[in-house]
C-alpha cells in the first residue's frame, strides 16, 4: 500500500491524479466547512447579487437566483461521489458474480447469462439510463438504480473474459483435483486472480459514473433542482451562453476534473498491477 | 588466412537503468572464419543473446546502452559505419533466426508476402511472380513439400517445424555471408529441432555461409558446430574445437555444463554445483583456437 | 458461399437474436413501471371509461407475455406504434429525426479513427517522449468530461469567443434544400448547391467535434496500448532484423496487427456516440433524435420510448457487424476460422 501510493506520487501524472481526488474528496467531505454559503445548496434566493461574475466573495460568480456557485459545486461533489460510490457497491458484486459464474462454470449457464448480458451492451449506455430513469421518477434513487442497471453488465464481461482464461490454468484444475466445491473455485481461486483488473476498473469507473449521472440530470433527468448537480447546473447555464459563461463553465470543469482525476489514478494503477486493456 | 567474417575484440556492454548500471559484457573476443559454424554456449542470462543483438545492431537503438570494443564484418568496422550503412547490412549481409519461428513471423501476412518483403531487401525492385519463384526454389531447399501452398499460407496454419524451415530459407534468401541463429528451435519437439537442425547445417554448409550458433544445449551444438566458445557471466571461459571441448573439457564451468547433459543410459540426475567460485576461472584457449592478431 | 458471407450471416442471426431480447427488456420495463399507460396518455382529466376503452385498444388487460406477442406481431409489419407525443406513427418520427443524429454521429466516428488512431500510432512510436506525453494527456483528458461539457467549450471558443463556425442548428435558414436522403451533406450535393453543403458542413463541425472528442481518445489510448505491446513480439524483433525500415515496422508490422482490438473498441465507441448525441445535440439545438427521444421519455410515452431504443439498439448492433467484418479481413485467422464451421 505505502508501495504504491510511492510509485504512483514518483509519476507526475499519477501524482497529478492523486492530488485532483485528494481535492475532490475533501471538498466533497468538508463541504460543510469549506463553502463560504452552506445555506445556498438549497432553494436559497439572493436577488440583490444575482449573476455576479467570478470575484470576491463569489469566487466562481453566482447564479441566476444570486446564489454562490463555489459552494453549490462542492455540494454536487459530494452527492456525485456518494452517487459512484453506492452504484459501484452494487453494480460490480453483482457483475461479478455472474461473470465469474458464466466464465467458470460454463455450459447453459454461460449461454444464457451471456445472451442476457449481451442485450444490456447493445442498448447504448446513456439511452438505457435515460429510458429507465424516464419511466421513473427523477429522484437520487432511482437516478442510481439507472445507472446500477447499465453498470454491472460491464463487470459481467471483463470477470468473464478473465475467468474463461483462468479456467484452463494448472491451479484451477489442481484445486478440482483436490474436490474443492465450484464456489470455493469461483471465489477462493479465481476472483483473486481477477481483483487488480477489476480494482483498476473501479477507479476508472468511479469518474464514469460520474459522468454518466451529470449527463443524466443534464438532460433533465437526474436528480431534481434545488439539490446542487453539476450537470443541471451546466444545462441551467448553457440558456445564458456567452453573456453568463461561468455558469456553465466552473461546473463543466469541475465534472472534467474530479473524472480526469480518477482517470489518471486508474491508468497509473493499471501500469503498477499490470492489468491489460 | 583471409579475413574472418566476424571479428569481435574486447566487446564491452552495460546498460544504464533506474537502479544503476548493469555490466553484462565483460569484454569478449571472438572470431568467426568464412563458412565456419561457430557456437556460443552458456545458461541464459549469460550474455549469449545479447551479442547476437549487438552484432547485427538491434540492441544500440535502446536507450541507456553503453557498447565498447570492436565489432568487425567483413574488415569494416561496423561501429564506425554510418546508421544506413549498417542497416544496409541487416537482411542481405547478414541475417538471424530466432527463437520461436512461429511468433517470429507476422501473423497478419502470408508467408510469400513475408518472403517478397525479404527479396526486396536485396532487389528492391522484384516483381510478385519472380519473388514467388525464388521463394519456391528457397522452400524446396529446405525440403518443404508443396512451397506453393505454404507460400499462400499463414504462419499460425504452419506447423511449429514448417515455420523454422520457411524462416530459414528466408535468412538465407538475400545469400548472407553471416548468420547468426539464437537458441533455433529451442520451442519445438526434441525431434523435429534435431531434423531443423541437420537440414540447416547441410544448407548453411552447401551456401559456405558462416554461422553464429547460440544455445544453451551442448548437445544440440556437439552436432552442430564446428567450434565452441563457453560463456559464463558476460566473460568467455572456454574456447575449443568441438571435438577437444567434448573429450577435454577443462574449465570447471564447463566441466559442469557437461554433466549437465542428461544421458540416456541413465545413473540418475547428476548433482551439479549452482555456482562455484572455480567457474570465474580466466579463459582457457585450446590448442589452435587462439583469436586471430592473439588478443584474448 | 464465401468465409465473409458466411460470417456476415452468423453475426446477422446472432444480432437478430440480441434485438429481440433488447425489444423485451425495454417492453418490461415500459410495462412494469408503475402508472397506467392509458391514463398517462389521455390525460387526468380523461373518463374512467375512456381510459378503459384505451386500454383494451393497446392491449393493456391481457396478460404481459401476450401483450408482448401483439407488439412483436406489429413490429414484424414495421409498425412500432403511434407516439401519444406527436400522434404520428413512430416509425415517422423515427425517419424525420434519425439523418439528422445519424450524420453527426458518422461525421464523429470518422473524426475519431481519423484522428485518434494516427495520435496512438504516433504516441507508441515516439513512446516515452515529450510526444507520447503530450498525446496521452490529451486523451485522458478526452475522455474525462461528458460531451455536453465539451460541447459548451467548443461552443463558447469558437463560435462566440473567435466566431469561427454557427451557434446551432444544421443549416441556415436562408437556404431551402428538398429533404430526399434527409442527410443534409448529401442533399445538398444532389440539389447541386455546393454553397449549402459548405454551410451544412460547418454547422456540422463543431457538435461533431464536441462528440467525437471522448472517442479520439478512447481511440488513441488503446490503439497506444496495442502497439506498444505488439512492439514487443518476436515478429517486430525479425522484421528489424531484416532491415526493414522503421516506417514499415510501424506500419505493417506493429499497426495492422494491433488494430484488431482496437477496432473492437471503436465500435463500442460507436455505440457510446449514439447516445451521447442526445447531450451534444440538445447543447446545439441539433433537430435530432434527441430532442425527440427526451421529449417522449418525459411525457412517458411508451411506443415512442420502445421505438426509439430499439432502433438505436438496431444502429449500434449493425456498427458492431461492419466492424467485425472489418476484424475479419484484416485478421487472416478469424477469417480462415469461418471456413471450417
Amino acid at each position: 500500500m505505502t508501495r504504491t501510493l510511492a510509485i504512483l506520487l514518483r509519476n507526475p501524472l499519477s501524482a497529478l491524479g492523486v492530488l485532483l481526488i485528494t481535492l475532490v474528496v475533501l471538498a466533497a467531505v468538508f463541504a460543510d466547512v469549506i463553502a463560504p454559503f452552506p445555506d445556498h445548496r438549497g432553494a436559497v434566493v439572493d436577488f440583490a447579487n444575482f449573476n455576479k461574475a467570478p470575484g470576491w466573495p463569489y469566487l466562481f460568480g453566482t447564479d441566476l437566483v444570486g446564489r454562490d456557485l463555489f459552494s453549490r459545486i462542492l455540494y454536487a461533489y459530494r452527492i456525485s461521489l456518494f452517487l459512484g460510490v453506492v452504484v459501484l457497491a452494487v453494480a460490480v458484486p453483482v457483475g461479478v458474480t455472474i461473470g465469474l459464474a458464466a466464465g467458470y462454470l460454463g455450459g447453459w449457464t454461460e449461454s444464457i447469462l451471456m445472451r442476457v448480458t449481451d442485450v444490456f451492451l447493445s442498448i447504448p449506455p446513456l439511452v438505457l439510463a435515460m429510458s429507465i430513469m424516464g419511466l421513473l421518477e427523477p429522484t437520487l434513487f432511482n437516478g442510481m438504480l439507472a445507472v446500477t442497471a447499465m453498470w454491472w453488465p460491464w463487470y459481467t464481461r471483463l470477470v468473464y473474459n478473465l475467468a474463461r482464461g483462468e479456467r484452463e490454468e494448472g491451479y484451477v484444475l489442481a484445486a478440482e483435483v483436490i474436490g474443492s466445491s465450484r464456489l470455493h473455485i469461483m471465489f477462493r481461486e479465481i476472483l483473486p486472480n481477477c481483483v487488480p483488473a477489476i480494482l483498476t476498473k473501479m477507479t476508472l469507473d468511479l469518474g464514469f459514473v460520474i459522468l454518466i449521472a451529470s449527463s443524466l440530470s443534464f438532460l433533465g433527468l437526474g436528480v431534481q433542482p434545488p439539490t446542487p448537480d453539476l450537470g443541471s447546473m451546466v444545462a441551467e447555464g448553457a440558456k445564458y451562453l456567452p453573456d453568463s459563461w461561468w455558469l456553465t463553465v466552473f461546473p463543466g470543469l469541475a465534472i472534467l476534473v474530479a473524472v480526469f482525476g480518477f482517470n489518471l489514478l486508474g491508468d497509473a494503477l493499471r501500469e503498477i498491477l499490470g492489468v491489460d486493456e | 588466412m583471409s579475413e574472418p567474417t566476424l571479428l569481435i575484440r574486447d566487446l564491452h556492454l552495460s546498460f544504464r537503468t533506474y537502479t544503476g548500471i548493469i555490466d553484462v559484457l565483460h569484454g569478449i573476443s571472438l572470431h568467426i572464419a568464412k563458412g565456419e559454424r561457430v557456437a556460443l554456449v552458456g545458461e541464459s542470462g549469460s550474455g549469449k543473446s545479447v551479442t547476437a543483438r549487438l552484432i547485427i545492431g538491434l540492441l544500440q537503438m535502446a536507450r541507456g546502452t553503453r557498447v565498447d570494443g570492436l565489432l568487425q564484418f567483413e574488415g569494416r568496422d561496423l561501429e564506425k559505419l554510418s546508421q544506413s550503412e549498417r542497416h544496409a547490412l541487416r537482411g542481405t549481409r547478414m541475417s538471424m533466426i530466432f527463437q520461436d519461428p512461429t511468433s517470429s513471423l507476422n501473423p497478419v501476412y502470408t508467408v510469400g508476402a513475408q518472403f517478397h518483403e525479404v527479396l526486396r531487401r536485396s532487389a528492391p525492385g522484384i516483381g510478385k511472380t519472380q519473388a514467388m519463384e525464388r521463394a519456391t526454389a528457397l522452400l524446396d531447399e529446405v525440403l518443404i513439400p508443396d512451397p506453393a501452398r505454404v507460400l499462400a499460407s499463414y504462419p499460425f496454419q504452419l506447423s511449429g517445424g514448417m515455420n523454422q524451415r520457411v524462416m530459414i530459407a528466408m535468412a538465407l534468401a538475400n545469400e548472407p555471408s553471416l548468420l547468426i541463429a539464437d537458441e533455433p528451435g529451442t520451442a519445438l519437439d526434441v525431434t523435429v529441432q534435431a531434423q531443423t537442425l541437420k537440414l540447416m547445417r547441410d544448407v548453411v554448409t552447401r551456401h559456405g555461409t558462416s554461422v553464429l550458433f547460440i544455445s544453451h544445449n551442448l548437445g544440440v551444438v556437439r552436432e552442430f558446430a564446428d567450434r565452441v566458445y563457453v560463456i559464463y557471466k558476460g566473460r568467455l571461459v572456454e574456447q575449443a574445437r568441438t571435438d577437444d571441448l567434448f573429450d577435454n573439457p577443462q574449465h570447471p564451468y564447463t566441466q559442469a555444463l557437461m554433466r549437465a547433459i542428461p544421458r540416456i543410459t541413465g545413473g540418475g540426475i547428476p548433482d551439479i554445483e549452482e555456482a562455484s567460485e572455480r567457474f570465474h576461472e580466466p579463459l582457457i584457449v585450446h590448442e589452435s583456437c587462439g583469436e586471430p592478431g592473439g588478443a584474448r | 458461399m464465401s468465409s465473409v458471407t458466411r460470417l456476415i450471416l452468423k453475426r446477422l442471426g446472432i444480432s437478430l437474436i440480441v434485438l429481440i431480447g433488447v425489444s423485451m427488456l425495454i417492453f418490461t420495463i415500459a410495462r412494469i413501471i408503475p402508472g397506467d399507460p392509458a391514463r398517462i396518455a389521455l390525460g387526468p382529466s380523461a373518463s374512467p371509461e375512456q381510459v378503459e376503452v384505451l386500454r383494451e385498444k393497446l392491449h393493456l388487460n391481457e396478460p404481459l407475455p401476450l401483450q408482448y406477442g401483439y407488439f412483436l406481431a406489429d413490429l414484424a409489419r414495421g409498425d412500432l406504434g403511434v407516439s401519444l407525443y406527436t400522434n404520428r406513427p413512430v416509425t415517422a418520427d423515427i425517419a424525420q429525426f434519425l439523418p439528422a443524429t445519424l450524420e453527426l454521429v458518422l461525421l464523429a466516428g470518422t473524426m475519431m479513427i481519423l484522428i485518434g488512431l494516427p495520435l496512438g500510432i504516433l504516441s507508441a512510436r515516439y513512446r516515452n517522449s515529450w510526444i507520447d506525453g503530450t498525446v496521452r494527456v490529451i486523451s485522458i483528458l478526452g475522455v474525462s468530461a461528458p460531451s455536453f461539457v465539451w460541447a459548451v467549450i467548443l461552443m463558447l471558443l469558437f463560435a462566440y469567443f473567435l466566431p469561427l463556425f454557427p451557434v446551432a442548428g444544421r443549416i441556415s435558414d436562408s437556404y431551402a434544400i428538398p429533404s430526399v436522403t434527409g442527410f443534409l451533406l448529401v442533399d445538398t450535393l444532389a440539389a447541386g448547391n455546393i454553397a449549402a453543403f459548405a454551410n451544412a458542413l460547418s454547422h456540422l463541425v463543431l457538435p461533431a467535434f464536441a462528440l467525437a472528442l471522448s472517442g479520439i481518445g478512447q481511440a488513441a489510448r488503446l490503439t497506444r496500448a496495442n502497439m506498444v505491446e505488439t512492439y514487443g513480439r518476436p515478429y517486430i524483433e525479425m522484421a528489424r532484423s531484416y532491415g526493414f525500415p522503421e516506417r514499415k515496422i510501424a506500419r505493417r508490422y506493429a499497426f495492422r496487427p494491433s488494430l484488431i482490438p482496437s477496432l473492437t473498441i471503436i465500435g463500442l465507441d460507436f455505440a457510446a456516440m449514439l447516445g451521447n448525441a442526445f447531450l451534444v445535440e440538445a447543447v446545439f439545438a441539433w433537430p435530432g433524435l434527441s430532442r425527440y427521444g427526451v421529449a417522449v421519455i418525459l411525457r412517458k410515452d411508451l411506443n415512442a420510448i420502445v421505438g426509439t431504443v430499439l432502433v438505436i439498439s438496431a444502429m449500434f448492433l449493425i456498427v458492431n457487424i461492419i466492424v467485425d467484418i472489418l476484424i475479419a479481413i484484416i485478421n487472416p485467422r478469424i477469417r480462415l476460422s469461418q471456413r471450417s464451421t
